[in-house]
């Protein structure tokens, strides 16, 4: 063969894929495929029925009072029970279906590719609380409507802090997205989590119930109770730091051993 | 364009690519050929990537691919055609990569005419296409960002005689307007037609590579060649009485003489030929000579 030098591919006027179009087409990833889309409107399904369960309801039987986050909060419970399905199809569709290959082949740079869809899962807890929102306006003015001495445009003192809900349908999707990394694989990924955000919790505080010194180190563990006063919006004392701990060891470090993970997996 | 230097990938003990060396060069198509599992997969994923080596490099255009910027404009990756989401349509899968390089969306309309999917099957999902479909799909998508090099594993796989015949065209005219082209195949014909240099490889290891000339030339052996006549026994006869090795083959007989001297024979004998050609030094025979060490079937066994 030829011992002449290979000619070179000039790359000089190329720019670089810029992070927005990464995030964009990952955004895009995340409701484009049958099972995506599908699960999304298994939600907007579930909503539809829910609240008109309640409108019915609270108009049959004369409610004394219902409240605007009453509305807003069921399209949230619902959501939050779904929605991390969107992050864990996120990460394990590509690998499962193999199309890794050709993303990693499109953006080599893994990290971003990684960023963007991590972005794409917490992006969908915004997308979320918009949809409260918006249902919960909606639906309190239809049923102002029918039930006009009862509904309330206010926040019902037993409901949630809208922020603070957010913050945690985030911490969630990164959980689930964290599992999806660390597991690579569906089936696998969807079981772990359900266990992992909804059981987890509960083995931690029945530990707890050994003694106070276990619960009081457990307290820096739990992340469901340390996450509590923030959705109550009653954040005090060293309620952040436990949160922050808890987010820490029980969403971050499974997080990082998953990029880390995708980072050196051999894509085929 | 494409540089594989001393490139080595092993998997614990086992050697996947052991210490393969060579060059694509523009304007031609060079023809990556191995029995299953010699590598060409293997070598290929590490050429974009994809795989990590365990030594030696792989550069296109003088750079490692991960440094390329926006690389699905300069390097078209066709590895896997079936590793795409089943639930994804063609056509998203081509918008979804155009939108990552930064193109037009008429350039999706374009590639999908170039490769023949038609709008309501690029309307389809991928889990009702055919594997000639997924083929044509990925071709789509290797071309989609108007690339100087193409790596394409198996593209062929899959596609009916008329599909292969249009992608060796479509390979051709690619590599005529300068481009490079590297293609891997277990179908010695089908690169045999397409292919302007040749790589052969088996367990990981290169066997032979040149053009196809270069390749038959270093190959001695005894000249032998296939004739048919109309009347095989006669000739058969003749051919022995001049001191050939004779054997039957199929509709006619094998023998160990140059063309020229069984038409001397049959021209002496007066037998009527049909069909005369250089049976010995076929590539194919080249092919399973190197590769028979690392075959997985044995050769020869049955006479």
């Amino acid at each position: 063969m030829s011992t002449a030098p290979a000619p070179a591919l000039n790359v000089s006027a190329t720019r670089p894929v810029p992070f927005g179009r990464t995030f964009v087409a990952e955004f895009r990833k995340s409701f484009d495929t049958r099972a995506g889309m599908w699960l999304l409107i298994t939600i907007g399904i579930l909503v539809s029925i829910v609240e008109l369960f309640i409108l019915i309801v609270s108009a049959v039987n004369d409610a004394d009072a219902i409240y605007f986050s009453d509305f807003a909060f069921v399209p949230g419970a619902i959501t939050s029970l779904l929605l991390p399905v969107v992050a864990i199809l996120l990460v394990t569709t590509e690998w499962s279906q193999r199309s890794a290959m050709f993303t990693f082949a499109l953006e080599p740079r893994r990290m971003r590719v990684i960023l963007a869809k991590w972005l794409v899962a917490v992006c969908w807890a915004i997308v979320t609380l918009a949809m409260m929102i918006v249902v919960g306006v909606v639906v309190t003015a239809i049923s102002s409507v029918l039930s006009p001495d009862a509904t309330h445009w206010s926040g019902s003192s037993g409901n949630p802090n809208f922020l603070g809900f957010v913050i945690f349908q985030m911490l969630a999707m990164s959980t689930g997205f964290a599992i999806a990394a660390l597991l690579l694989n569906t089936p696998a990924a969807i079981v772990v989590f359900f266990l992992y955000w909804y059981l987890f919790p509960g083995i931690l505080a029945a530990i707890g119930l050994i003694g106070d010194g276990i619960r009081n180190l457990l307290d820096w563990i739990n992340f469901q109770d340390a996450a509590d006063p923030m959705i109550n919006g009653d954040m005090a004392g060293d309620d952040w730091g436990k949160l922050i701990v808890s987010v820490l060891i029980c969403i971050g470090l499974p997080l990082a051993f998953g990029i880390w993970r995708i980072m050196r997996a051999e894509v085929k | 364009m494409i540089t594989v230097d001393h490139l080595t990938k092993t998997y614990g003990a086992f050697t996947a690519v052991d210490d393969v060396s060579f060059q694509c060069a523009p304007g031609r198509v060079t023809g990556f050929l191995g029995p299953n599992g010699a590598g060409k997969s293997t070598t290929m994923r590490v050429m974009v990537g994809l795989t990590p080596p365990t030594r030696g490099s792989v550069t296109v255009g003088g750079v490692p691919y991960a440094a390329i910027p926006n690389p699905g404009r300069h390097v078209g990756v066709l590895l896997d055609a079936s590793a795409q989401h089943s639930g994804r349509t063609g056509r998203e899968v081509l918008s979804l990569a155009a939108l990552q390089m930064g193109l037009p969306r008429q350039r999706v309309d374009q590639m999908l005419e170039v490769v023949g999917l038609t709008p309501a099957e690029a309307k389809r999902r991928i889990r009702n296409y055919s594997l000639g479909m997924q083929q044509r799909l990925g071709i789509a998508h290797a071309l989609l960002g108007d690339p100087q090099v193409l790596i394409l594993d198996e593209p062929a796989n899959g596609l009916d005689p008329a599909g292969i015949r249009w992608m060796r065209s479509l390979l051709k005219s690619y590599a005529d307007r300068g481009g490079t082209v590297l293609l891997s195949s277990h179908l010695l014909n089908e690169v045999d037609l397409i292919a302007d240099e040749m790589i052969l490889i088996g367990r990981g290891r290169i066997l032979a590579q040149g053009d196809k000339k270069t390749l038959l030339a270093g190959r001695h052996g005894a000249a032998t060649s296939l004739v048919t006549a109309l009347d095989n026994h006669a000739l058969g006869t003749a051919l022995t009485a001049a001191g050939f090795a004779v054997q039957p083959r199929g509709a006619g007989l094998q023998v160990s003489a140059t063309t020229e001297q069984v038409g001397r024979v049959a021209l002496s004998a007066h037998v009527v030929l049909t069909d005369l050609r250089d049976g010995g030094a076929s590539l194919e025979d080249l092919f399973l000579e190197l590769t028979s060490p690392t075959q997985r079937d044995a050769i020869g066994a049955t006479a």
